[in-house]
């Protein structure tokens, strides 16, 4: 869809916020959509996205990987080699300099593992301007360089108390600080979620992932048959398939089943999910029977998230993309998979997207191409999976 | 015609202002909430809002998302909440207003929870992550049901007001501050000129009620001099029932109860 109309993608999104905020989004949609198409703002976040950030990044062809699994070609879509490790400063970067022209000496951003945060710290410090950054308390403990990351770029971090102390309760106090501080506050929302219209600006800042995978494959001379990436909030999902909803390849997003979609403890909402209103959007959530949210689990904090943006929702009810889970147990193995076969460590989070491709690898045609969005790098996760290995080998 | 405004009419004759209590169901716990309801009984209030918990109160301070786990945790269901309405229909003829968020009507089925909660014997919804653009379906599930209570903020523009007040029902919820609520930050200006405005834009066609960081008589007294049909009093409520223990809980509401509502009442 390419701009929605009402915020609505058919009924999912929209804007179900306190009044306070409406002028607000009112005056954000407008700059958005004044700026979006300015000559002179895309020709500086195209410099900064090129000089500062490392774009275009590369599309490798994992021939071990490919070779080992004995089916379709995968190539790997290298979102980790960007600045900061993750596809997360397309975004930042993106929105900071709209807040810039907006003139907002102030800038809110939620986080949870803290890539959102690490990337907003940076694209502020590039921009001279100050980020605070709201962090779940369990997540400061879990990923405490982060924090230190985020300070030593210059932004102040805020250890969030209330509900599950996690990602959702990062988001909730962030709006909080808006509400509050409405006139001087620019909240730069991480992922493709939130009220409209956020979940279609996060998308088109992201959607150069994809548009860089279609003409990366077209000098190649192939278009590819399988997409896949994978889906917490669905950032990096949407930047991946939005440019590419109109080819005919086989769209996948791979959400975290963390210990089983039976177990209840896991991410995957629009596999396991129903539908409802949360942080501004409608759009399928992880509830009990009485609307309440439940608590999350995956062994990625990246995906550990009760909602999904909107889109995700409407591409998933018009059968346009397939939404399919991988387990903790899945993700391991994925991950030690590629960084033995290929020497590429990614984050647990695209290691999901991984653990679908090597499914499909194993299903397809050597003449087959698969295009995986590798979107971060798994320095950060190192120690969650020595942790994991340490408890799970038997050996 | 509804309670609500039976209540507000019947104020303007006896040319007295609305005080409206806050309080959240089940916190501590459920007894303790039927003494909290007589105590205000008793001391006056006109009408009574009851939070039901969600888990993610993003509009809402410290305070009502303390009360709101501790009420979760304590087990507050629907079920639960609509046989407790019931019993303080029993007890009291005050009009009642429910007020959540969105996702707990919307999970159930707006036209369903709403004919549940009027059964029980609620008069009106407060959904503080309402917008006017996504409510179509909600207001039509509430038109003679129940009255629908919208927000309006200081820095709302005058077309919205006027599209706000069209969708609204018993009175207008004037938020009081840029903020969540019961955070405390004096009297401001722009909330005394927001009274005013929204007075003069809505010409008496429904009453003002001001809410969000009103905690004491002093408050109640200034916002009704800026021409506030109501006041709304929320977390100063619940920070009181926080500390009383339950043998005191009934007379200690009543008489914080009182100490607000003589400040509604016109002094010859």
């Amino acid at each position: 869809m390419k701009y929605p109309k009402n915020g609505r993608f058919g009924e999912f999104g929209g804007k179900y916020i306190p009044e306070t905020l409406v002028p607000a989004i009112e005056e954000l949609e407008e700059n958005y959509l004044k700026f979006k198409n300015d000559k002179n703002f895309k020709k500086e976040l195209d410099y900064y996205l090129k000089v500062y950030a490392g774009r275009p990044t590369p599309l490798y062809y994992a021939k071990n990987l490919s070779e080992k699994l004995g089916g379709g070609k995968i190539y790997l879509k290298r979102e980790d080699l960007l600045h900061g490790g993750a596809h997360k400063i397309n975004n930042t970067l993106g929105q900071a300099l709209l807040a810039k022209k907006m003139n907002k000496k102030r800038i809110i951003a939620e986080t949870g593992a803290g890539q959102h945060g690490v990337a907003t710290a940076m694209a502020c410090a590039a921009l001279g301007m100050k980020a605070e950054v709201y962090m779940g308390y369990k997540d400061t403990i879990r990923q405490k360089l982060n924090v230190f990351r985020m300070n030593l770029l210059g932004s102040k971090v805020h250890p969030v108390k209330s509900g599950s102390k996690t990602l959702k309760d990062a988001i909730n106090e962030a709006i909080r600080d808006w509400i509050t501080n409405v006139e001087n506050t620019y909240y730069l929302l991480g992922s493709a979620v939130g009220p409209h219209p956020y979940p279609v600006m996060v998308r088109d800042f992201q959607s150069v992932i994809g548009n860089e995978i279609k003409s990366q494959m077209k000098k190649l001379n192939k278009t590819p048959d399988s997409i896949i990436a994978c889906v917490g909030g669905g950032s990096n999902a949407i930047g991946t398939f939005y440019p590419l909803v109109d080819s005919n390849a086989e769209i996948i997003g791979v959400e975290a089943a963390g210990h089983g979609l039976k177990s209840k403890k896991h991410s995957a909402t629009l596999s396991a999910g129903s539908k409802g209103v949360l942080h501004g959007m409608m759009t399928y959530l992880l509830q009990d029977k009485e609307g309440q949210i439940t608590e999350t689990h995956s062994i990625s904090a990246g995906l550990d998230y009760p909602g999904v943006g909107p889109e995700h929702s409407y591409l998933k009810d018009t059968k346009r993309v397939k939404y399919h889970s991988a387990t903790d147990t899945e993700v391991i193995d994925a991950f030690l998979m590629l960084t033995r076969t290929e020497g590429i460590i990614p984050a647990l989070e695209s290691a999901h997207a991984i653990a679908e491709a090597i499914k499909v690898a194993k299903k397809s045609k050597k003449s087959e191409s698969i295009v995986v969005t590798l979107s971060g790098r798994g320095d950060k996760d190192v120690e969650e999976v020595q942790n994991y290995l340490s408890k799970n080998v038997k050996n | 015609m509804s309670k609500i405004k039976e209540k507000f009419k019947e104020l303007q004759e006896r040319n007295e202002k609305a005080l409206i209590s806050y309080i959240m169901a089940g916190f501590p716990n459920e007894k303790s909430t039927i003494s909290v309801v007589r105590g205000l009984v008793k001391g006056g209030v006109d009408i009574i809002e009851l939070g039901f918990p969600f888990s993610d109160p993003l509009a809402d301070g410290p305070v009502i998302q303390n009360a709101s786990t501790i009420s979760l945790e304590k087990g507050t269901k629907i079920d639960k909440f609509f046989s407790l309405v019931k019993k303080i229909r029993k007890e009291t003829d005050t009009p009642l207003i429910l007020m959540t968020y969105t996702n707990i009507l919307y999970h159930k089925g707006y036209s369903k929870f709403i004919a549940e909660a009027k059964k029980a014997g609620i008069d009106g919804f407060i959904l503080p992550d309402m917008s006017i653009e996504e409510s179509e379906d909600y207001l039509k599930a509430a038109k003679n049901n129940a009255d629908t209570i919208f927000l309006i903020s200081p820095n709302t523009s005058k077309t919205r007001i006027a599209k706000i007040a069209k969708a609204s029902s018993g009175f207008l919820y004037l938020v009081a501050v840029y903020g969540t609520t019961g955070v405390k930050t004096g009297i401001k200006n722009y909330t005394l000129d927001a009274i005013k405005n929204v007075k003069n834009q809505t010409k008496g066609k429904i009453p003002v009620s001001v809410g969000f960081g009103v905690s004491t008589p002093e408050d109640v007294k200034k916002y009704i001099k800026a021409g506030a049909d109501g006041v709304i009093v929320g977390s100063a409520y619940l920070k009181l029932i926080e500390k009383t223990s339950q043998s005191k809980l009934e007379s200690k509401i009543a008489l914080f109860t009182k100490s607000l509502k003589c400040q509604t009442v016109h002094k010859k």
